[in-house]
């Protein structure tokens, strides 16, 4: 099978999971979901050995090729990476849910369509070569992601956190989409290898630096940097495996794969490292801080992943100063983007295994208040050695992969106030200070996660259930993650050929020509160097405040949590601001709506006729005016004027009667013989209707005084009348070309065999007209009709005139 | 020959002054309705004069529709005068 086609093997399987939970009730479904993404797996760890050597697979299924739409599946080092870890954390995710779930209380089936799509999308983001597919699948993660926080949908606080990530991931997603079409527009191509390939020419784009800022925006907003990480502490209501799978290994991460992804492109711009190293490492520092003062098991770890997520996110922009630096190879900065990776792994394990135990403690003693917590290692020993592990190497302890990264870490930042170009000089050391003070708060919130649950008092009478250790079923998925925490510090070489080299070589194409040429090794001691005593200095301040934690944490009260009242503020002022504007505006009355529409068309056609030069009278053309003429108009101006300041409604009615008579004798003077006619019978009947509204009008309002002065209004109706008047002059003075009338009058004899010029285009050269104003006048008298009979709201059948 | 119609232009023009004095003045509803018919005879030969004097029959179809309204009018004011309504409803009205 073509490697396309496994991107949506789980979204064609959600289709039988709904079945297999209503037919087989005795089963609990995640077993036939489990063998999905398991099945993946194997066959995703079978390319393997093709990245390692550095080549690729492509296979693609045609979309939309006419516009270069194409879902194409790319597999490269960096991509496979990523499908190993969706597929692999996914299985594990998948067998800890089948005993986190019940199968009686909870509707399963809505829970693995939504996790079977999620994996669908997460794989298409990953392995997607085309932006537009590649966009596609990054929506449909948000979408799944908003299911699956909104799980427990009758909880309120579900269906917010859930809102609250689909409108700041579909936010920065939708910035993103217009990156990625002015990628398009730049390149000519949505293929992202094709794009790489000119990226020179790409650089020199003035849109470049826009493209570059929307797309980091849709990196940012994913992958939970500052400012917008604060949807993700509140996604923490998804249940656990969601929170494990989805908001620590998988879908966070889909920013750094972007940022990864199209580091290549985008790296030549200072803007780029900047923006992604700075937001980066103030995101880590921010997480980091704030971790300690959660209450919240999961709160922490959310906390943690963000602060984590900017340590890879900084790393990535370290890793692009490559491109920039002579004798790239020989560098300090190419080890950035190897230790972004290895760090990406690393945090995949701890950190899932860590949300599995905030599961699994929350599952068995039935609160996640630490406050509550203590005292459960005797409890719960196997979990307690879990977390401990997982702690450990979150907080950067030998002997676990944490220790190894956070070394890689500390070298690439201190190579950064090594770094001259683009001003960075002096502010490269402040970077160091913030990572740093980030490390040693690392080190605060793991400790507290860990002793805090597990050590001290125990409090049995504040938890709701009776503590116990967890079933086998729920533990083995988070020891097989902490006991790769463990074995990739042991063999970090063996992950870094099969796995890091790769995805090196496929972030920074230009430095290497195959995996094999990157002589990076790790190694757990690299003698006594500025980061031994930087990591001796972690540990040793990190000890002291986790010592006096209690003392210290009031400072904390003093920090407001400013960012979410700003979104909840923002979220306020745009329903009220919104609801304010529109009923500034929407009066109700429908004299406000023409005062819009009439000083509209003023202003539009006054506009246009100065701005276009147009207005012109001509002279030259226009005819003599008769004596007739003259007196007819006089009357019709001074029956207009009497219908303005008429003091009754009866006498407006008679000089609008007025009016259409003499309109109907100044078409007798223009020798329009059925146009009077029509216009004599029509106005006649008019005038009877007129008569008719006025008859039944309510006695109070039948004799209102003259209707009263405006300024507004008198000013709008003489800005109308000026600008029609305008328009015609002009338009009679520049008559492009020649009527069309005289073709009529030579054959409407010969051609149509009538004599009446008029009824013969009416009925014979523009007889499609006619029939349609039939049809108006029919459905006028149907309509008229229907008013009078149909009186739905009044049931007894009542006459209207007696 | 033309002045003569000129002349008698101007006579049924003098007329209709008066009627449209009578329709604002008059007293009574039925003082305006009649002079409201009157009205309309007297639009009827201004039009045929006004056809004699531009030497065209086109407008004679107006004449008689003029007839016809003016009747009409008339008589659907008389009743609306008489009976307090123009179209009568059926007793056992459905």
């Amino acid at each position: 099978m073509s490697p396309v086609f496994l991107i949506f093997v789980p979204m064609l399987a959600a289709i039988l999971v709904p079945f297999l939970f209503k037919k087989i009730k005795n089963m609990h479904t995640g077993w036939f979901v489990l063998a999905i993404p398991l099945a993946l797996f194997i066959v995703y760890a079978s390319f393997v050995p093709v990245t390692m050597k550095g080549e690729f697979i492509v296979s693609e299924l045609q979309w939309i090729p006419s516009l270069g739409i194409n879902f194409i599946s790319y597999i490269d080092g960096l991509s496979l990476l990523f499908s190993l870890l969706i597929t692999g954390i996914g299985s594990l995710v998948v067998l800890y849910s089948i005993y986190y779930l019940d199968k009686n209380r909870e509707s399963l089936h809505n829970f693995y369509v939504f996790l079977l799509m999620f994996m669908t999308a997460m794989l298409g983001v990953v392995q997607s070569e085309n932006l537009i597919a590649l966009y596609l699948f990054w929506e449909l993660t948000s979408i799944s992601s908003f299911l699956l926080i909104g799980y427990w949908f009758t909880r309120d606080r579900s269906r917010f956190g859930a809102l609250k990530s689909m409108l700041i991931t579909v936010f920065g997603g939708l910035l993103m989409l217009g990156g990625f079409i002015l990628l398009g527009i730049m390149g000519h191509t949505f293929s992202i290898r094709e794009l790489i390939g000119q990226t020179p020419e790409l650089a020199s784009n003035p849109l470049f630096i826009l493209a570059l800022v929307l797309v980091l925006f849709g990196a940012f907003t994913k992958s939970a940097q500052f400012p917008f990480y604060i949807w993700l502490p509140d996604a923490m209501e998804a249940p656990t495996p969601v929170s494990a799978y989805l908001h620590s290994a998988t879908m966070v991460k889909a920013g750094l794969y972007l940022v990864a992804r199209l580091t290549p492109i985008f790296a030549v711009s200072s803007t780029w490292i900047w923006l992604v190293t700075g937001i980066g490492l103030f995101t880590l520092f921010w997480g980091s801080l704030f971790a300690a003062k959660q209450k919240d098991l999961k709160a922490i770890l959310a906390f943690s992943t963000v602060s984590q997520l900017g340590l890879i996110m900084s790393l990535l922009g370290a890793g692009s100063i490559a491109y920039h630096v002579d004798n790239a190879a020989n560098s300090v900065f190419k080890f950035a983007a190897f230790a972004a990776i290895f760090h990406l792994i690393n945090h995949a394990t701890f950190k899932g295994s860590l949300f599995m135990i905030a599961g699994i403690v929350d599952h068995e003693t039935g609160t996640r208040d630490i406050r509550k917590l203590g005292g459960l290692m005797s409890i719960m020993p196997v979990s307690f050695t879990i977390a401990l592990i997982g702690s450990f190497s979150m907080a950067g302890l030998p002997p676990f992969n944490g220790f190894l990264s956070k070394e890689m870490f500390l070298t690439a930042i201190l190579a950064l106030s090594d770094f001259n170009l683009f001003s960075f000089d002096g502010l490269g050391s402040l970077f160091i200070v913030f990572a740093w003070v980030a490390s040693v708060f690392t080190f605060v919130y793991s400790f507290y996660f860990l002793f805090h649950t597990f050590a001290g008092k125990h409090k049995p009478e504040e938890l709701p259930k009776q503590a116990h250790e967890a079933p086998f079923g729920m533990l083995l998925p988070a020891g097989i993650l902490g006991l790769f925490v463990i074995m990739i510090f042991f063999i970090p070489n063996v992950v870094g050929n099969a796995f890091i080299k790769p995805a090196v070589a496929a972030i920074q194409p230009f430095l290497y020509q195959t995996p094999s040429d990157i002589d990076i090794t790790i190694s757990a001691w690299h003698g006594f160097n500025t980061e031994f005593f930087m990591t001796v200095g972690i540990f040793l301040l990190g000890g002291l405040l986790f010592w006096t934690l209690e003392k210290w944490r009031k400072a904390y009260d003093l920090v407001p949590n400013s960012l979410n009242s700003l979104y909840d503020g923002m979220r306020y002022m745009s329903e009220t601001g919104a609801n304010r504007f529109s009923n500034w505006y929407m009066t109700g009355y429908i004299r406000t709506y023409l005062i819009y529409i009439f000083t509209f068309l003023i202003a539009a056609v006054t506009g246009t006729l100065l701005l276009k030069n147009a207005f012109v009278i001509d002279f030259e053309s226009v005819s003599s005016i008769s004596i007739y003429t003259i007196i007819v108009i006089v009357i019709l101006i001074a029956a207009t004027t009497a219908i303005l300041f008429a003091r009754s409604r009866l006498t407006a009615i008679i000089s609008l009667g007025a009016v259409g008579f003499s309109v109907a004798l100044l078409f007798v003077i223009f020798k329009a013989p059925d146009l009077a006619l029509t216009q004599l019978v029509i106005e006649t009947v008019s005038v009877a209707l007129f008569l008719l509204a006025f008859y039944h009008l309510p006695e109070i309002s039948r004799n209102e005084v003259r209707m009263r002065f405006r300024l507004r209004n008198a000013l709008i109706a003489f800005g109308v009348g000026v600008t029609v008047t305008l328009v015609a002059l002009a338009s009679f003075a520049q008559k492009a070309f020649p009527s069309i009338s005289e073709f009529y009058k030579e054959t409407v004899e010969t051609e149509a065999g009538g004599g009446n010029i008029v009824n013969v285009i009416l009925v014979d050269y523009r007889g499609f007209d006619t029939l349609f104003e039939i049809t108006v006048l029919a459905i006028a008298g149907i309509g008229i009709y229907g008013m009078i009979k149909l009186r739905l709201s009044r049931k007894e059948n009542k006459l209207e005139n007696k | 020959m033309i002045y003569v119609f000129w002349g008698a232009l101007i006579a049924v023009a003098a007329a209709m002054v008066g009627f449209v004095y009578r329709v604002i003045k008059g007293p009574t509803i039925p003082d305006r309705v009649v002079a409201l018919d009157a009205l309309g005879v007297a639009l009827i030969s201004i039009i045929a004069l006004l056809s004699v004097v531009m030497k065209t029959q086109f407008f004679l179809e107006i004449i008689l529709l003029l007839g016809i309204l003016s009747f009409i009018g008339t008589v659907a004011f008389s009743k609306f005068i008489e009976r307090g309504e123009i179209f009568e409803r059926d007793d056992n009205n459905h």
